[in-house]
């Protein structure tokens, strides 16, 4: 365990859990007003398993969100660097979360929305919104999510959640969300 | 006077469009050449007891002084008004400082109307121009566009196109639920702005087609992008594309036979050529960066893009003969969305400089490149077709709004609208 993410917890800022093998995950948005302490649960194994867990725990709440083992929603909007697509480390733990569901529930489909901060032009904000969308498929893809489940639409800088025009904004703006159909 | 406050860049021309339902742009002047042309525009006459149907003299004043090209004088600041020739006294303009003055009258004729006007040179005490022009009610601010031309046309030696069209997208409750879009198209002074299309969903990357007719746009309306052309007289419209993925950047070739366009069904956004004729798909650039944002040349014999092939997006040129792809840009790490002048030496695009997003010109022999715009946020540059002034998008106190600025960088104005935001304008060819 990283001492600093544990300070982290106690200020009740962030909500961990524990994943397979060793991983300590911060989520950020948005952030829960308890902590729980850790949840014990045993490891799971990475990509494809042949067995799945007989426990379910995973499910989908009323505004869409899937819900973790730990009572959390899971993360689902993923965020990225100004003209960039490539997954943060807190997206690619984050998204393992989603394709273990998308994978025990495999008559699930998501639509990933890629999007955009205001900065460049449309058409290529279209385009690089695709990028980050299909960025996010094909890790879900790696990590045994059938093709099928998933869509993609870019809307590059046309759906903005902030339409302000600073770094704060933009930053909320580039990002990927999935949404579960 | 006028000719001190243009030139002093700080005197904003306001100019209150006729009162209807839509979004109005009005046209505030920010700044004209540094040595205009001294003119007078004397009110029209209408000899009738009634209200005139359309107040020409100043329709055509505003045109004109939006060219940046002329220094206007106040109808207040004149000595007389004339309506006809015998009433023009050259003295009396020329302790003014006037070099040309133009007048005329409306007349009613039977159902429809006609426009006398005649422009005078001051200091060769000359008729430059005598026109008698006929219409209807529906047709009085053409006239007056034309008018508005053949002075522009007759004391500048280039074409006017005030009466040309603008098509742009008009967003309102952003980040809200009640997202609603309109393509709208405007006379080049912003009046009478129509609704081509409204969506909840976004409307994006419209463009004319080479005859001024039809219009092509992105729209979302099923959910995800698809390309559309639309009739703009019967509102008729055909989905043309509609393939996995994106369907984007929609551009005309010259002859109207052919659309470039976006699509990313390949597994990455590149360039295709849909024959509109045989409905058959071309490829034209197959690489795994993004490709994006095609214009044609005028002989439409190649096209420029957006790529960032290199790393970052920069300008490409691909000639469809042969598939030569060559690199246009190399200052900046952010150049994009061209579009080629009708001389097909120059082009103009959106250019990052210092973080900063400009509209800037490039001279495509030498290289150099010319910064025309000094606001940030700017995009979507689309050239009138006598190629003086370059509309484009921008941003000013949160919100989008149109602006303008002559191919030079020297004349500006700005079209704020009333409401929403303004984006993605795309000037008309010559439409008569």
């Amino acid at each position: 365990m990283n001492i600093s993410f544990m300070r982290g917890f106690t200020a009740g800022a962030l909500a961990l859990f524990v994943l397979a093998g060793c991983q300590t995950v911060a989520e950020p948005e948005p952030p829960p007003m308890e902590p729980e302490p850790m949840p014990e649960r045993p490891a799971e194994p990475a990509p494809p398993p042949t067995v799945t867990p007989p426990e379910r725990t995973q499910r989908i709440d009323v505004e869409g969100d899937l819900i973790g083992e730990d009572g959390q929603p899971i993360g689902r909007v993923f965020y990225f660097e100004f003209d960039r697509s490539e997954l943060r480390p807190e997206a690619r733990t984050q998204l393992s979360q989603h394709a273990r569901f998308l994978r025990e529930n495999s008559g699930s489909r998501v639509v990933i929305y890629g999007h955009t901060d205001e900065r460049g032009t449309r058409e290529y904000n279209l385009a690089l919104g695709e990028r980050r969308a299909a960025a996010v498929r094909s890790y879900l893809q790696s990590l045994g999510v059938a093709n099928r489940q998933m869509s993609v639409v870019s809307y590059g800088e046309e759906r903005p959640v902030d339409p302000r025009s600073n770094e704060q904004a933009w930053a909320l703006n580039r990002r990927a969300e999935l949404v579960y159909q | 006077m006028m000719r001190a406050l243009l030139t002093a860049g700080t005197f904003l021309l306001l100019l209150a469009l006729a009162a209807g339902t839509k979004a109005q742009l009005t046209i505030e002047i920010t700044r004209g050449v540094d040595d205009p042309v001294p003119l007078a525009v004397v009110p029209f006459g209408w000899d009738e007891v009634d209200i005139p149907p359309e107040n020409l003299g100043d329709i055509i004043r505003f045109n004109l002084a939006r060219s940046g090209q002329f220094a206007m004088t106040a109808p207040v600041d004149m000595l007389s008004l004339p309506t006809r020739e015998q009433d023009v006294f050259f003295r009396d303009w020329r302790i003014q400082g006037v070099s040309y003055v133009l007048i005329g009258r409306l007349e009613r004729s039977g159902e429809d109307y006609r426009v006398h006007y005649a422009l005078f040179d001051v200091h060769r005490e000359r008729r430059l121009l005598q026109n008698t022009l006929e219409g209807s009610r529906g047709t009085l601010r053409d006239l007056a566009h034309d008018v508005s031309d053949a002075v522009y046309e007759e004391l500048t030696g280039m074409p006017g196109a005030f009466g040309t069209k603008l098509l742009y997208v008009v967003a309102q409750n952003i980040a809200t639920p009640n997202e609603v879009f309109r393509l709208e198209m405007a006379d080049a002074d912003g009046a009478r702005p129509t609704t081509l299309l409204r969506s909840n969903e976004p409307i994006l990357s419209a463009d004319w087609s080479p005859d001024g007719r039809s219009v092509v746009y992105v729209s979302f309306e099923t959910g995800k992008p698809a390309i559309y052309i639309q009739e703009i007289a019967t509102g008729r419209r055909e989905m043309i594309t509609d393939f996995e993925g994106l369907n984007g950047a929609p551009a005309l070739s010259p002859d109207g036979r052919q659309v470039a366009m976006v699509l990313s069904m390949g597994g990455a956004p590149d360039i295709y050529i849909l024959d509109l004729d045989t409905r058959r798909l071309r490829q034209v650039t197959r690489h795994f960066s993004i490709d994006t944002e095609p214009s044609w040349s005028p002989d439409g014999r190649s096209l420029v893009f957006t790529s960032n092939r290199g790393g970052r997006p920069q300008i490409y040129r691909v000639e469809l003969g042969s598939g030569q792809i060559e690199r246009l840009t190399f200052e900046g790490d952010y150049n994009a969305r061209a579009r080629l002048l009708d001389d097909g030496r120059s082009m103009i695009f959106v250019h990052r400089r210092r973080g900063t997003f400009h509209i800037a010109a490039m001279d495509l022999e030498s290289g150099e490149i010319n910064v025309l715009t000094e606001t940030s946020l700017d995009e979507s540059p689309s050239v009138a077709p006598n190629g003086s002034m370059v509309i484009y998008a921008t941003r000013e106190q949160g919100r989008g709004i149109l602006a303008v600025v002559s191919i030079d960088g020297r004349v500006r104005y700005r079209l704020p609208s009333t409401e929403g935001d303004v984006r993605e304008p795309a000037w008309s060819p010559f439409l008569r």
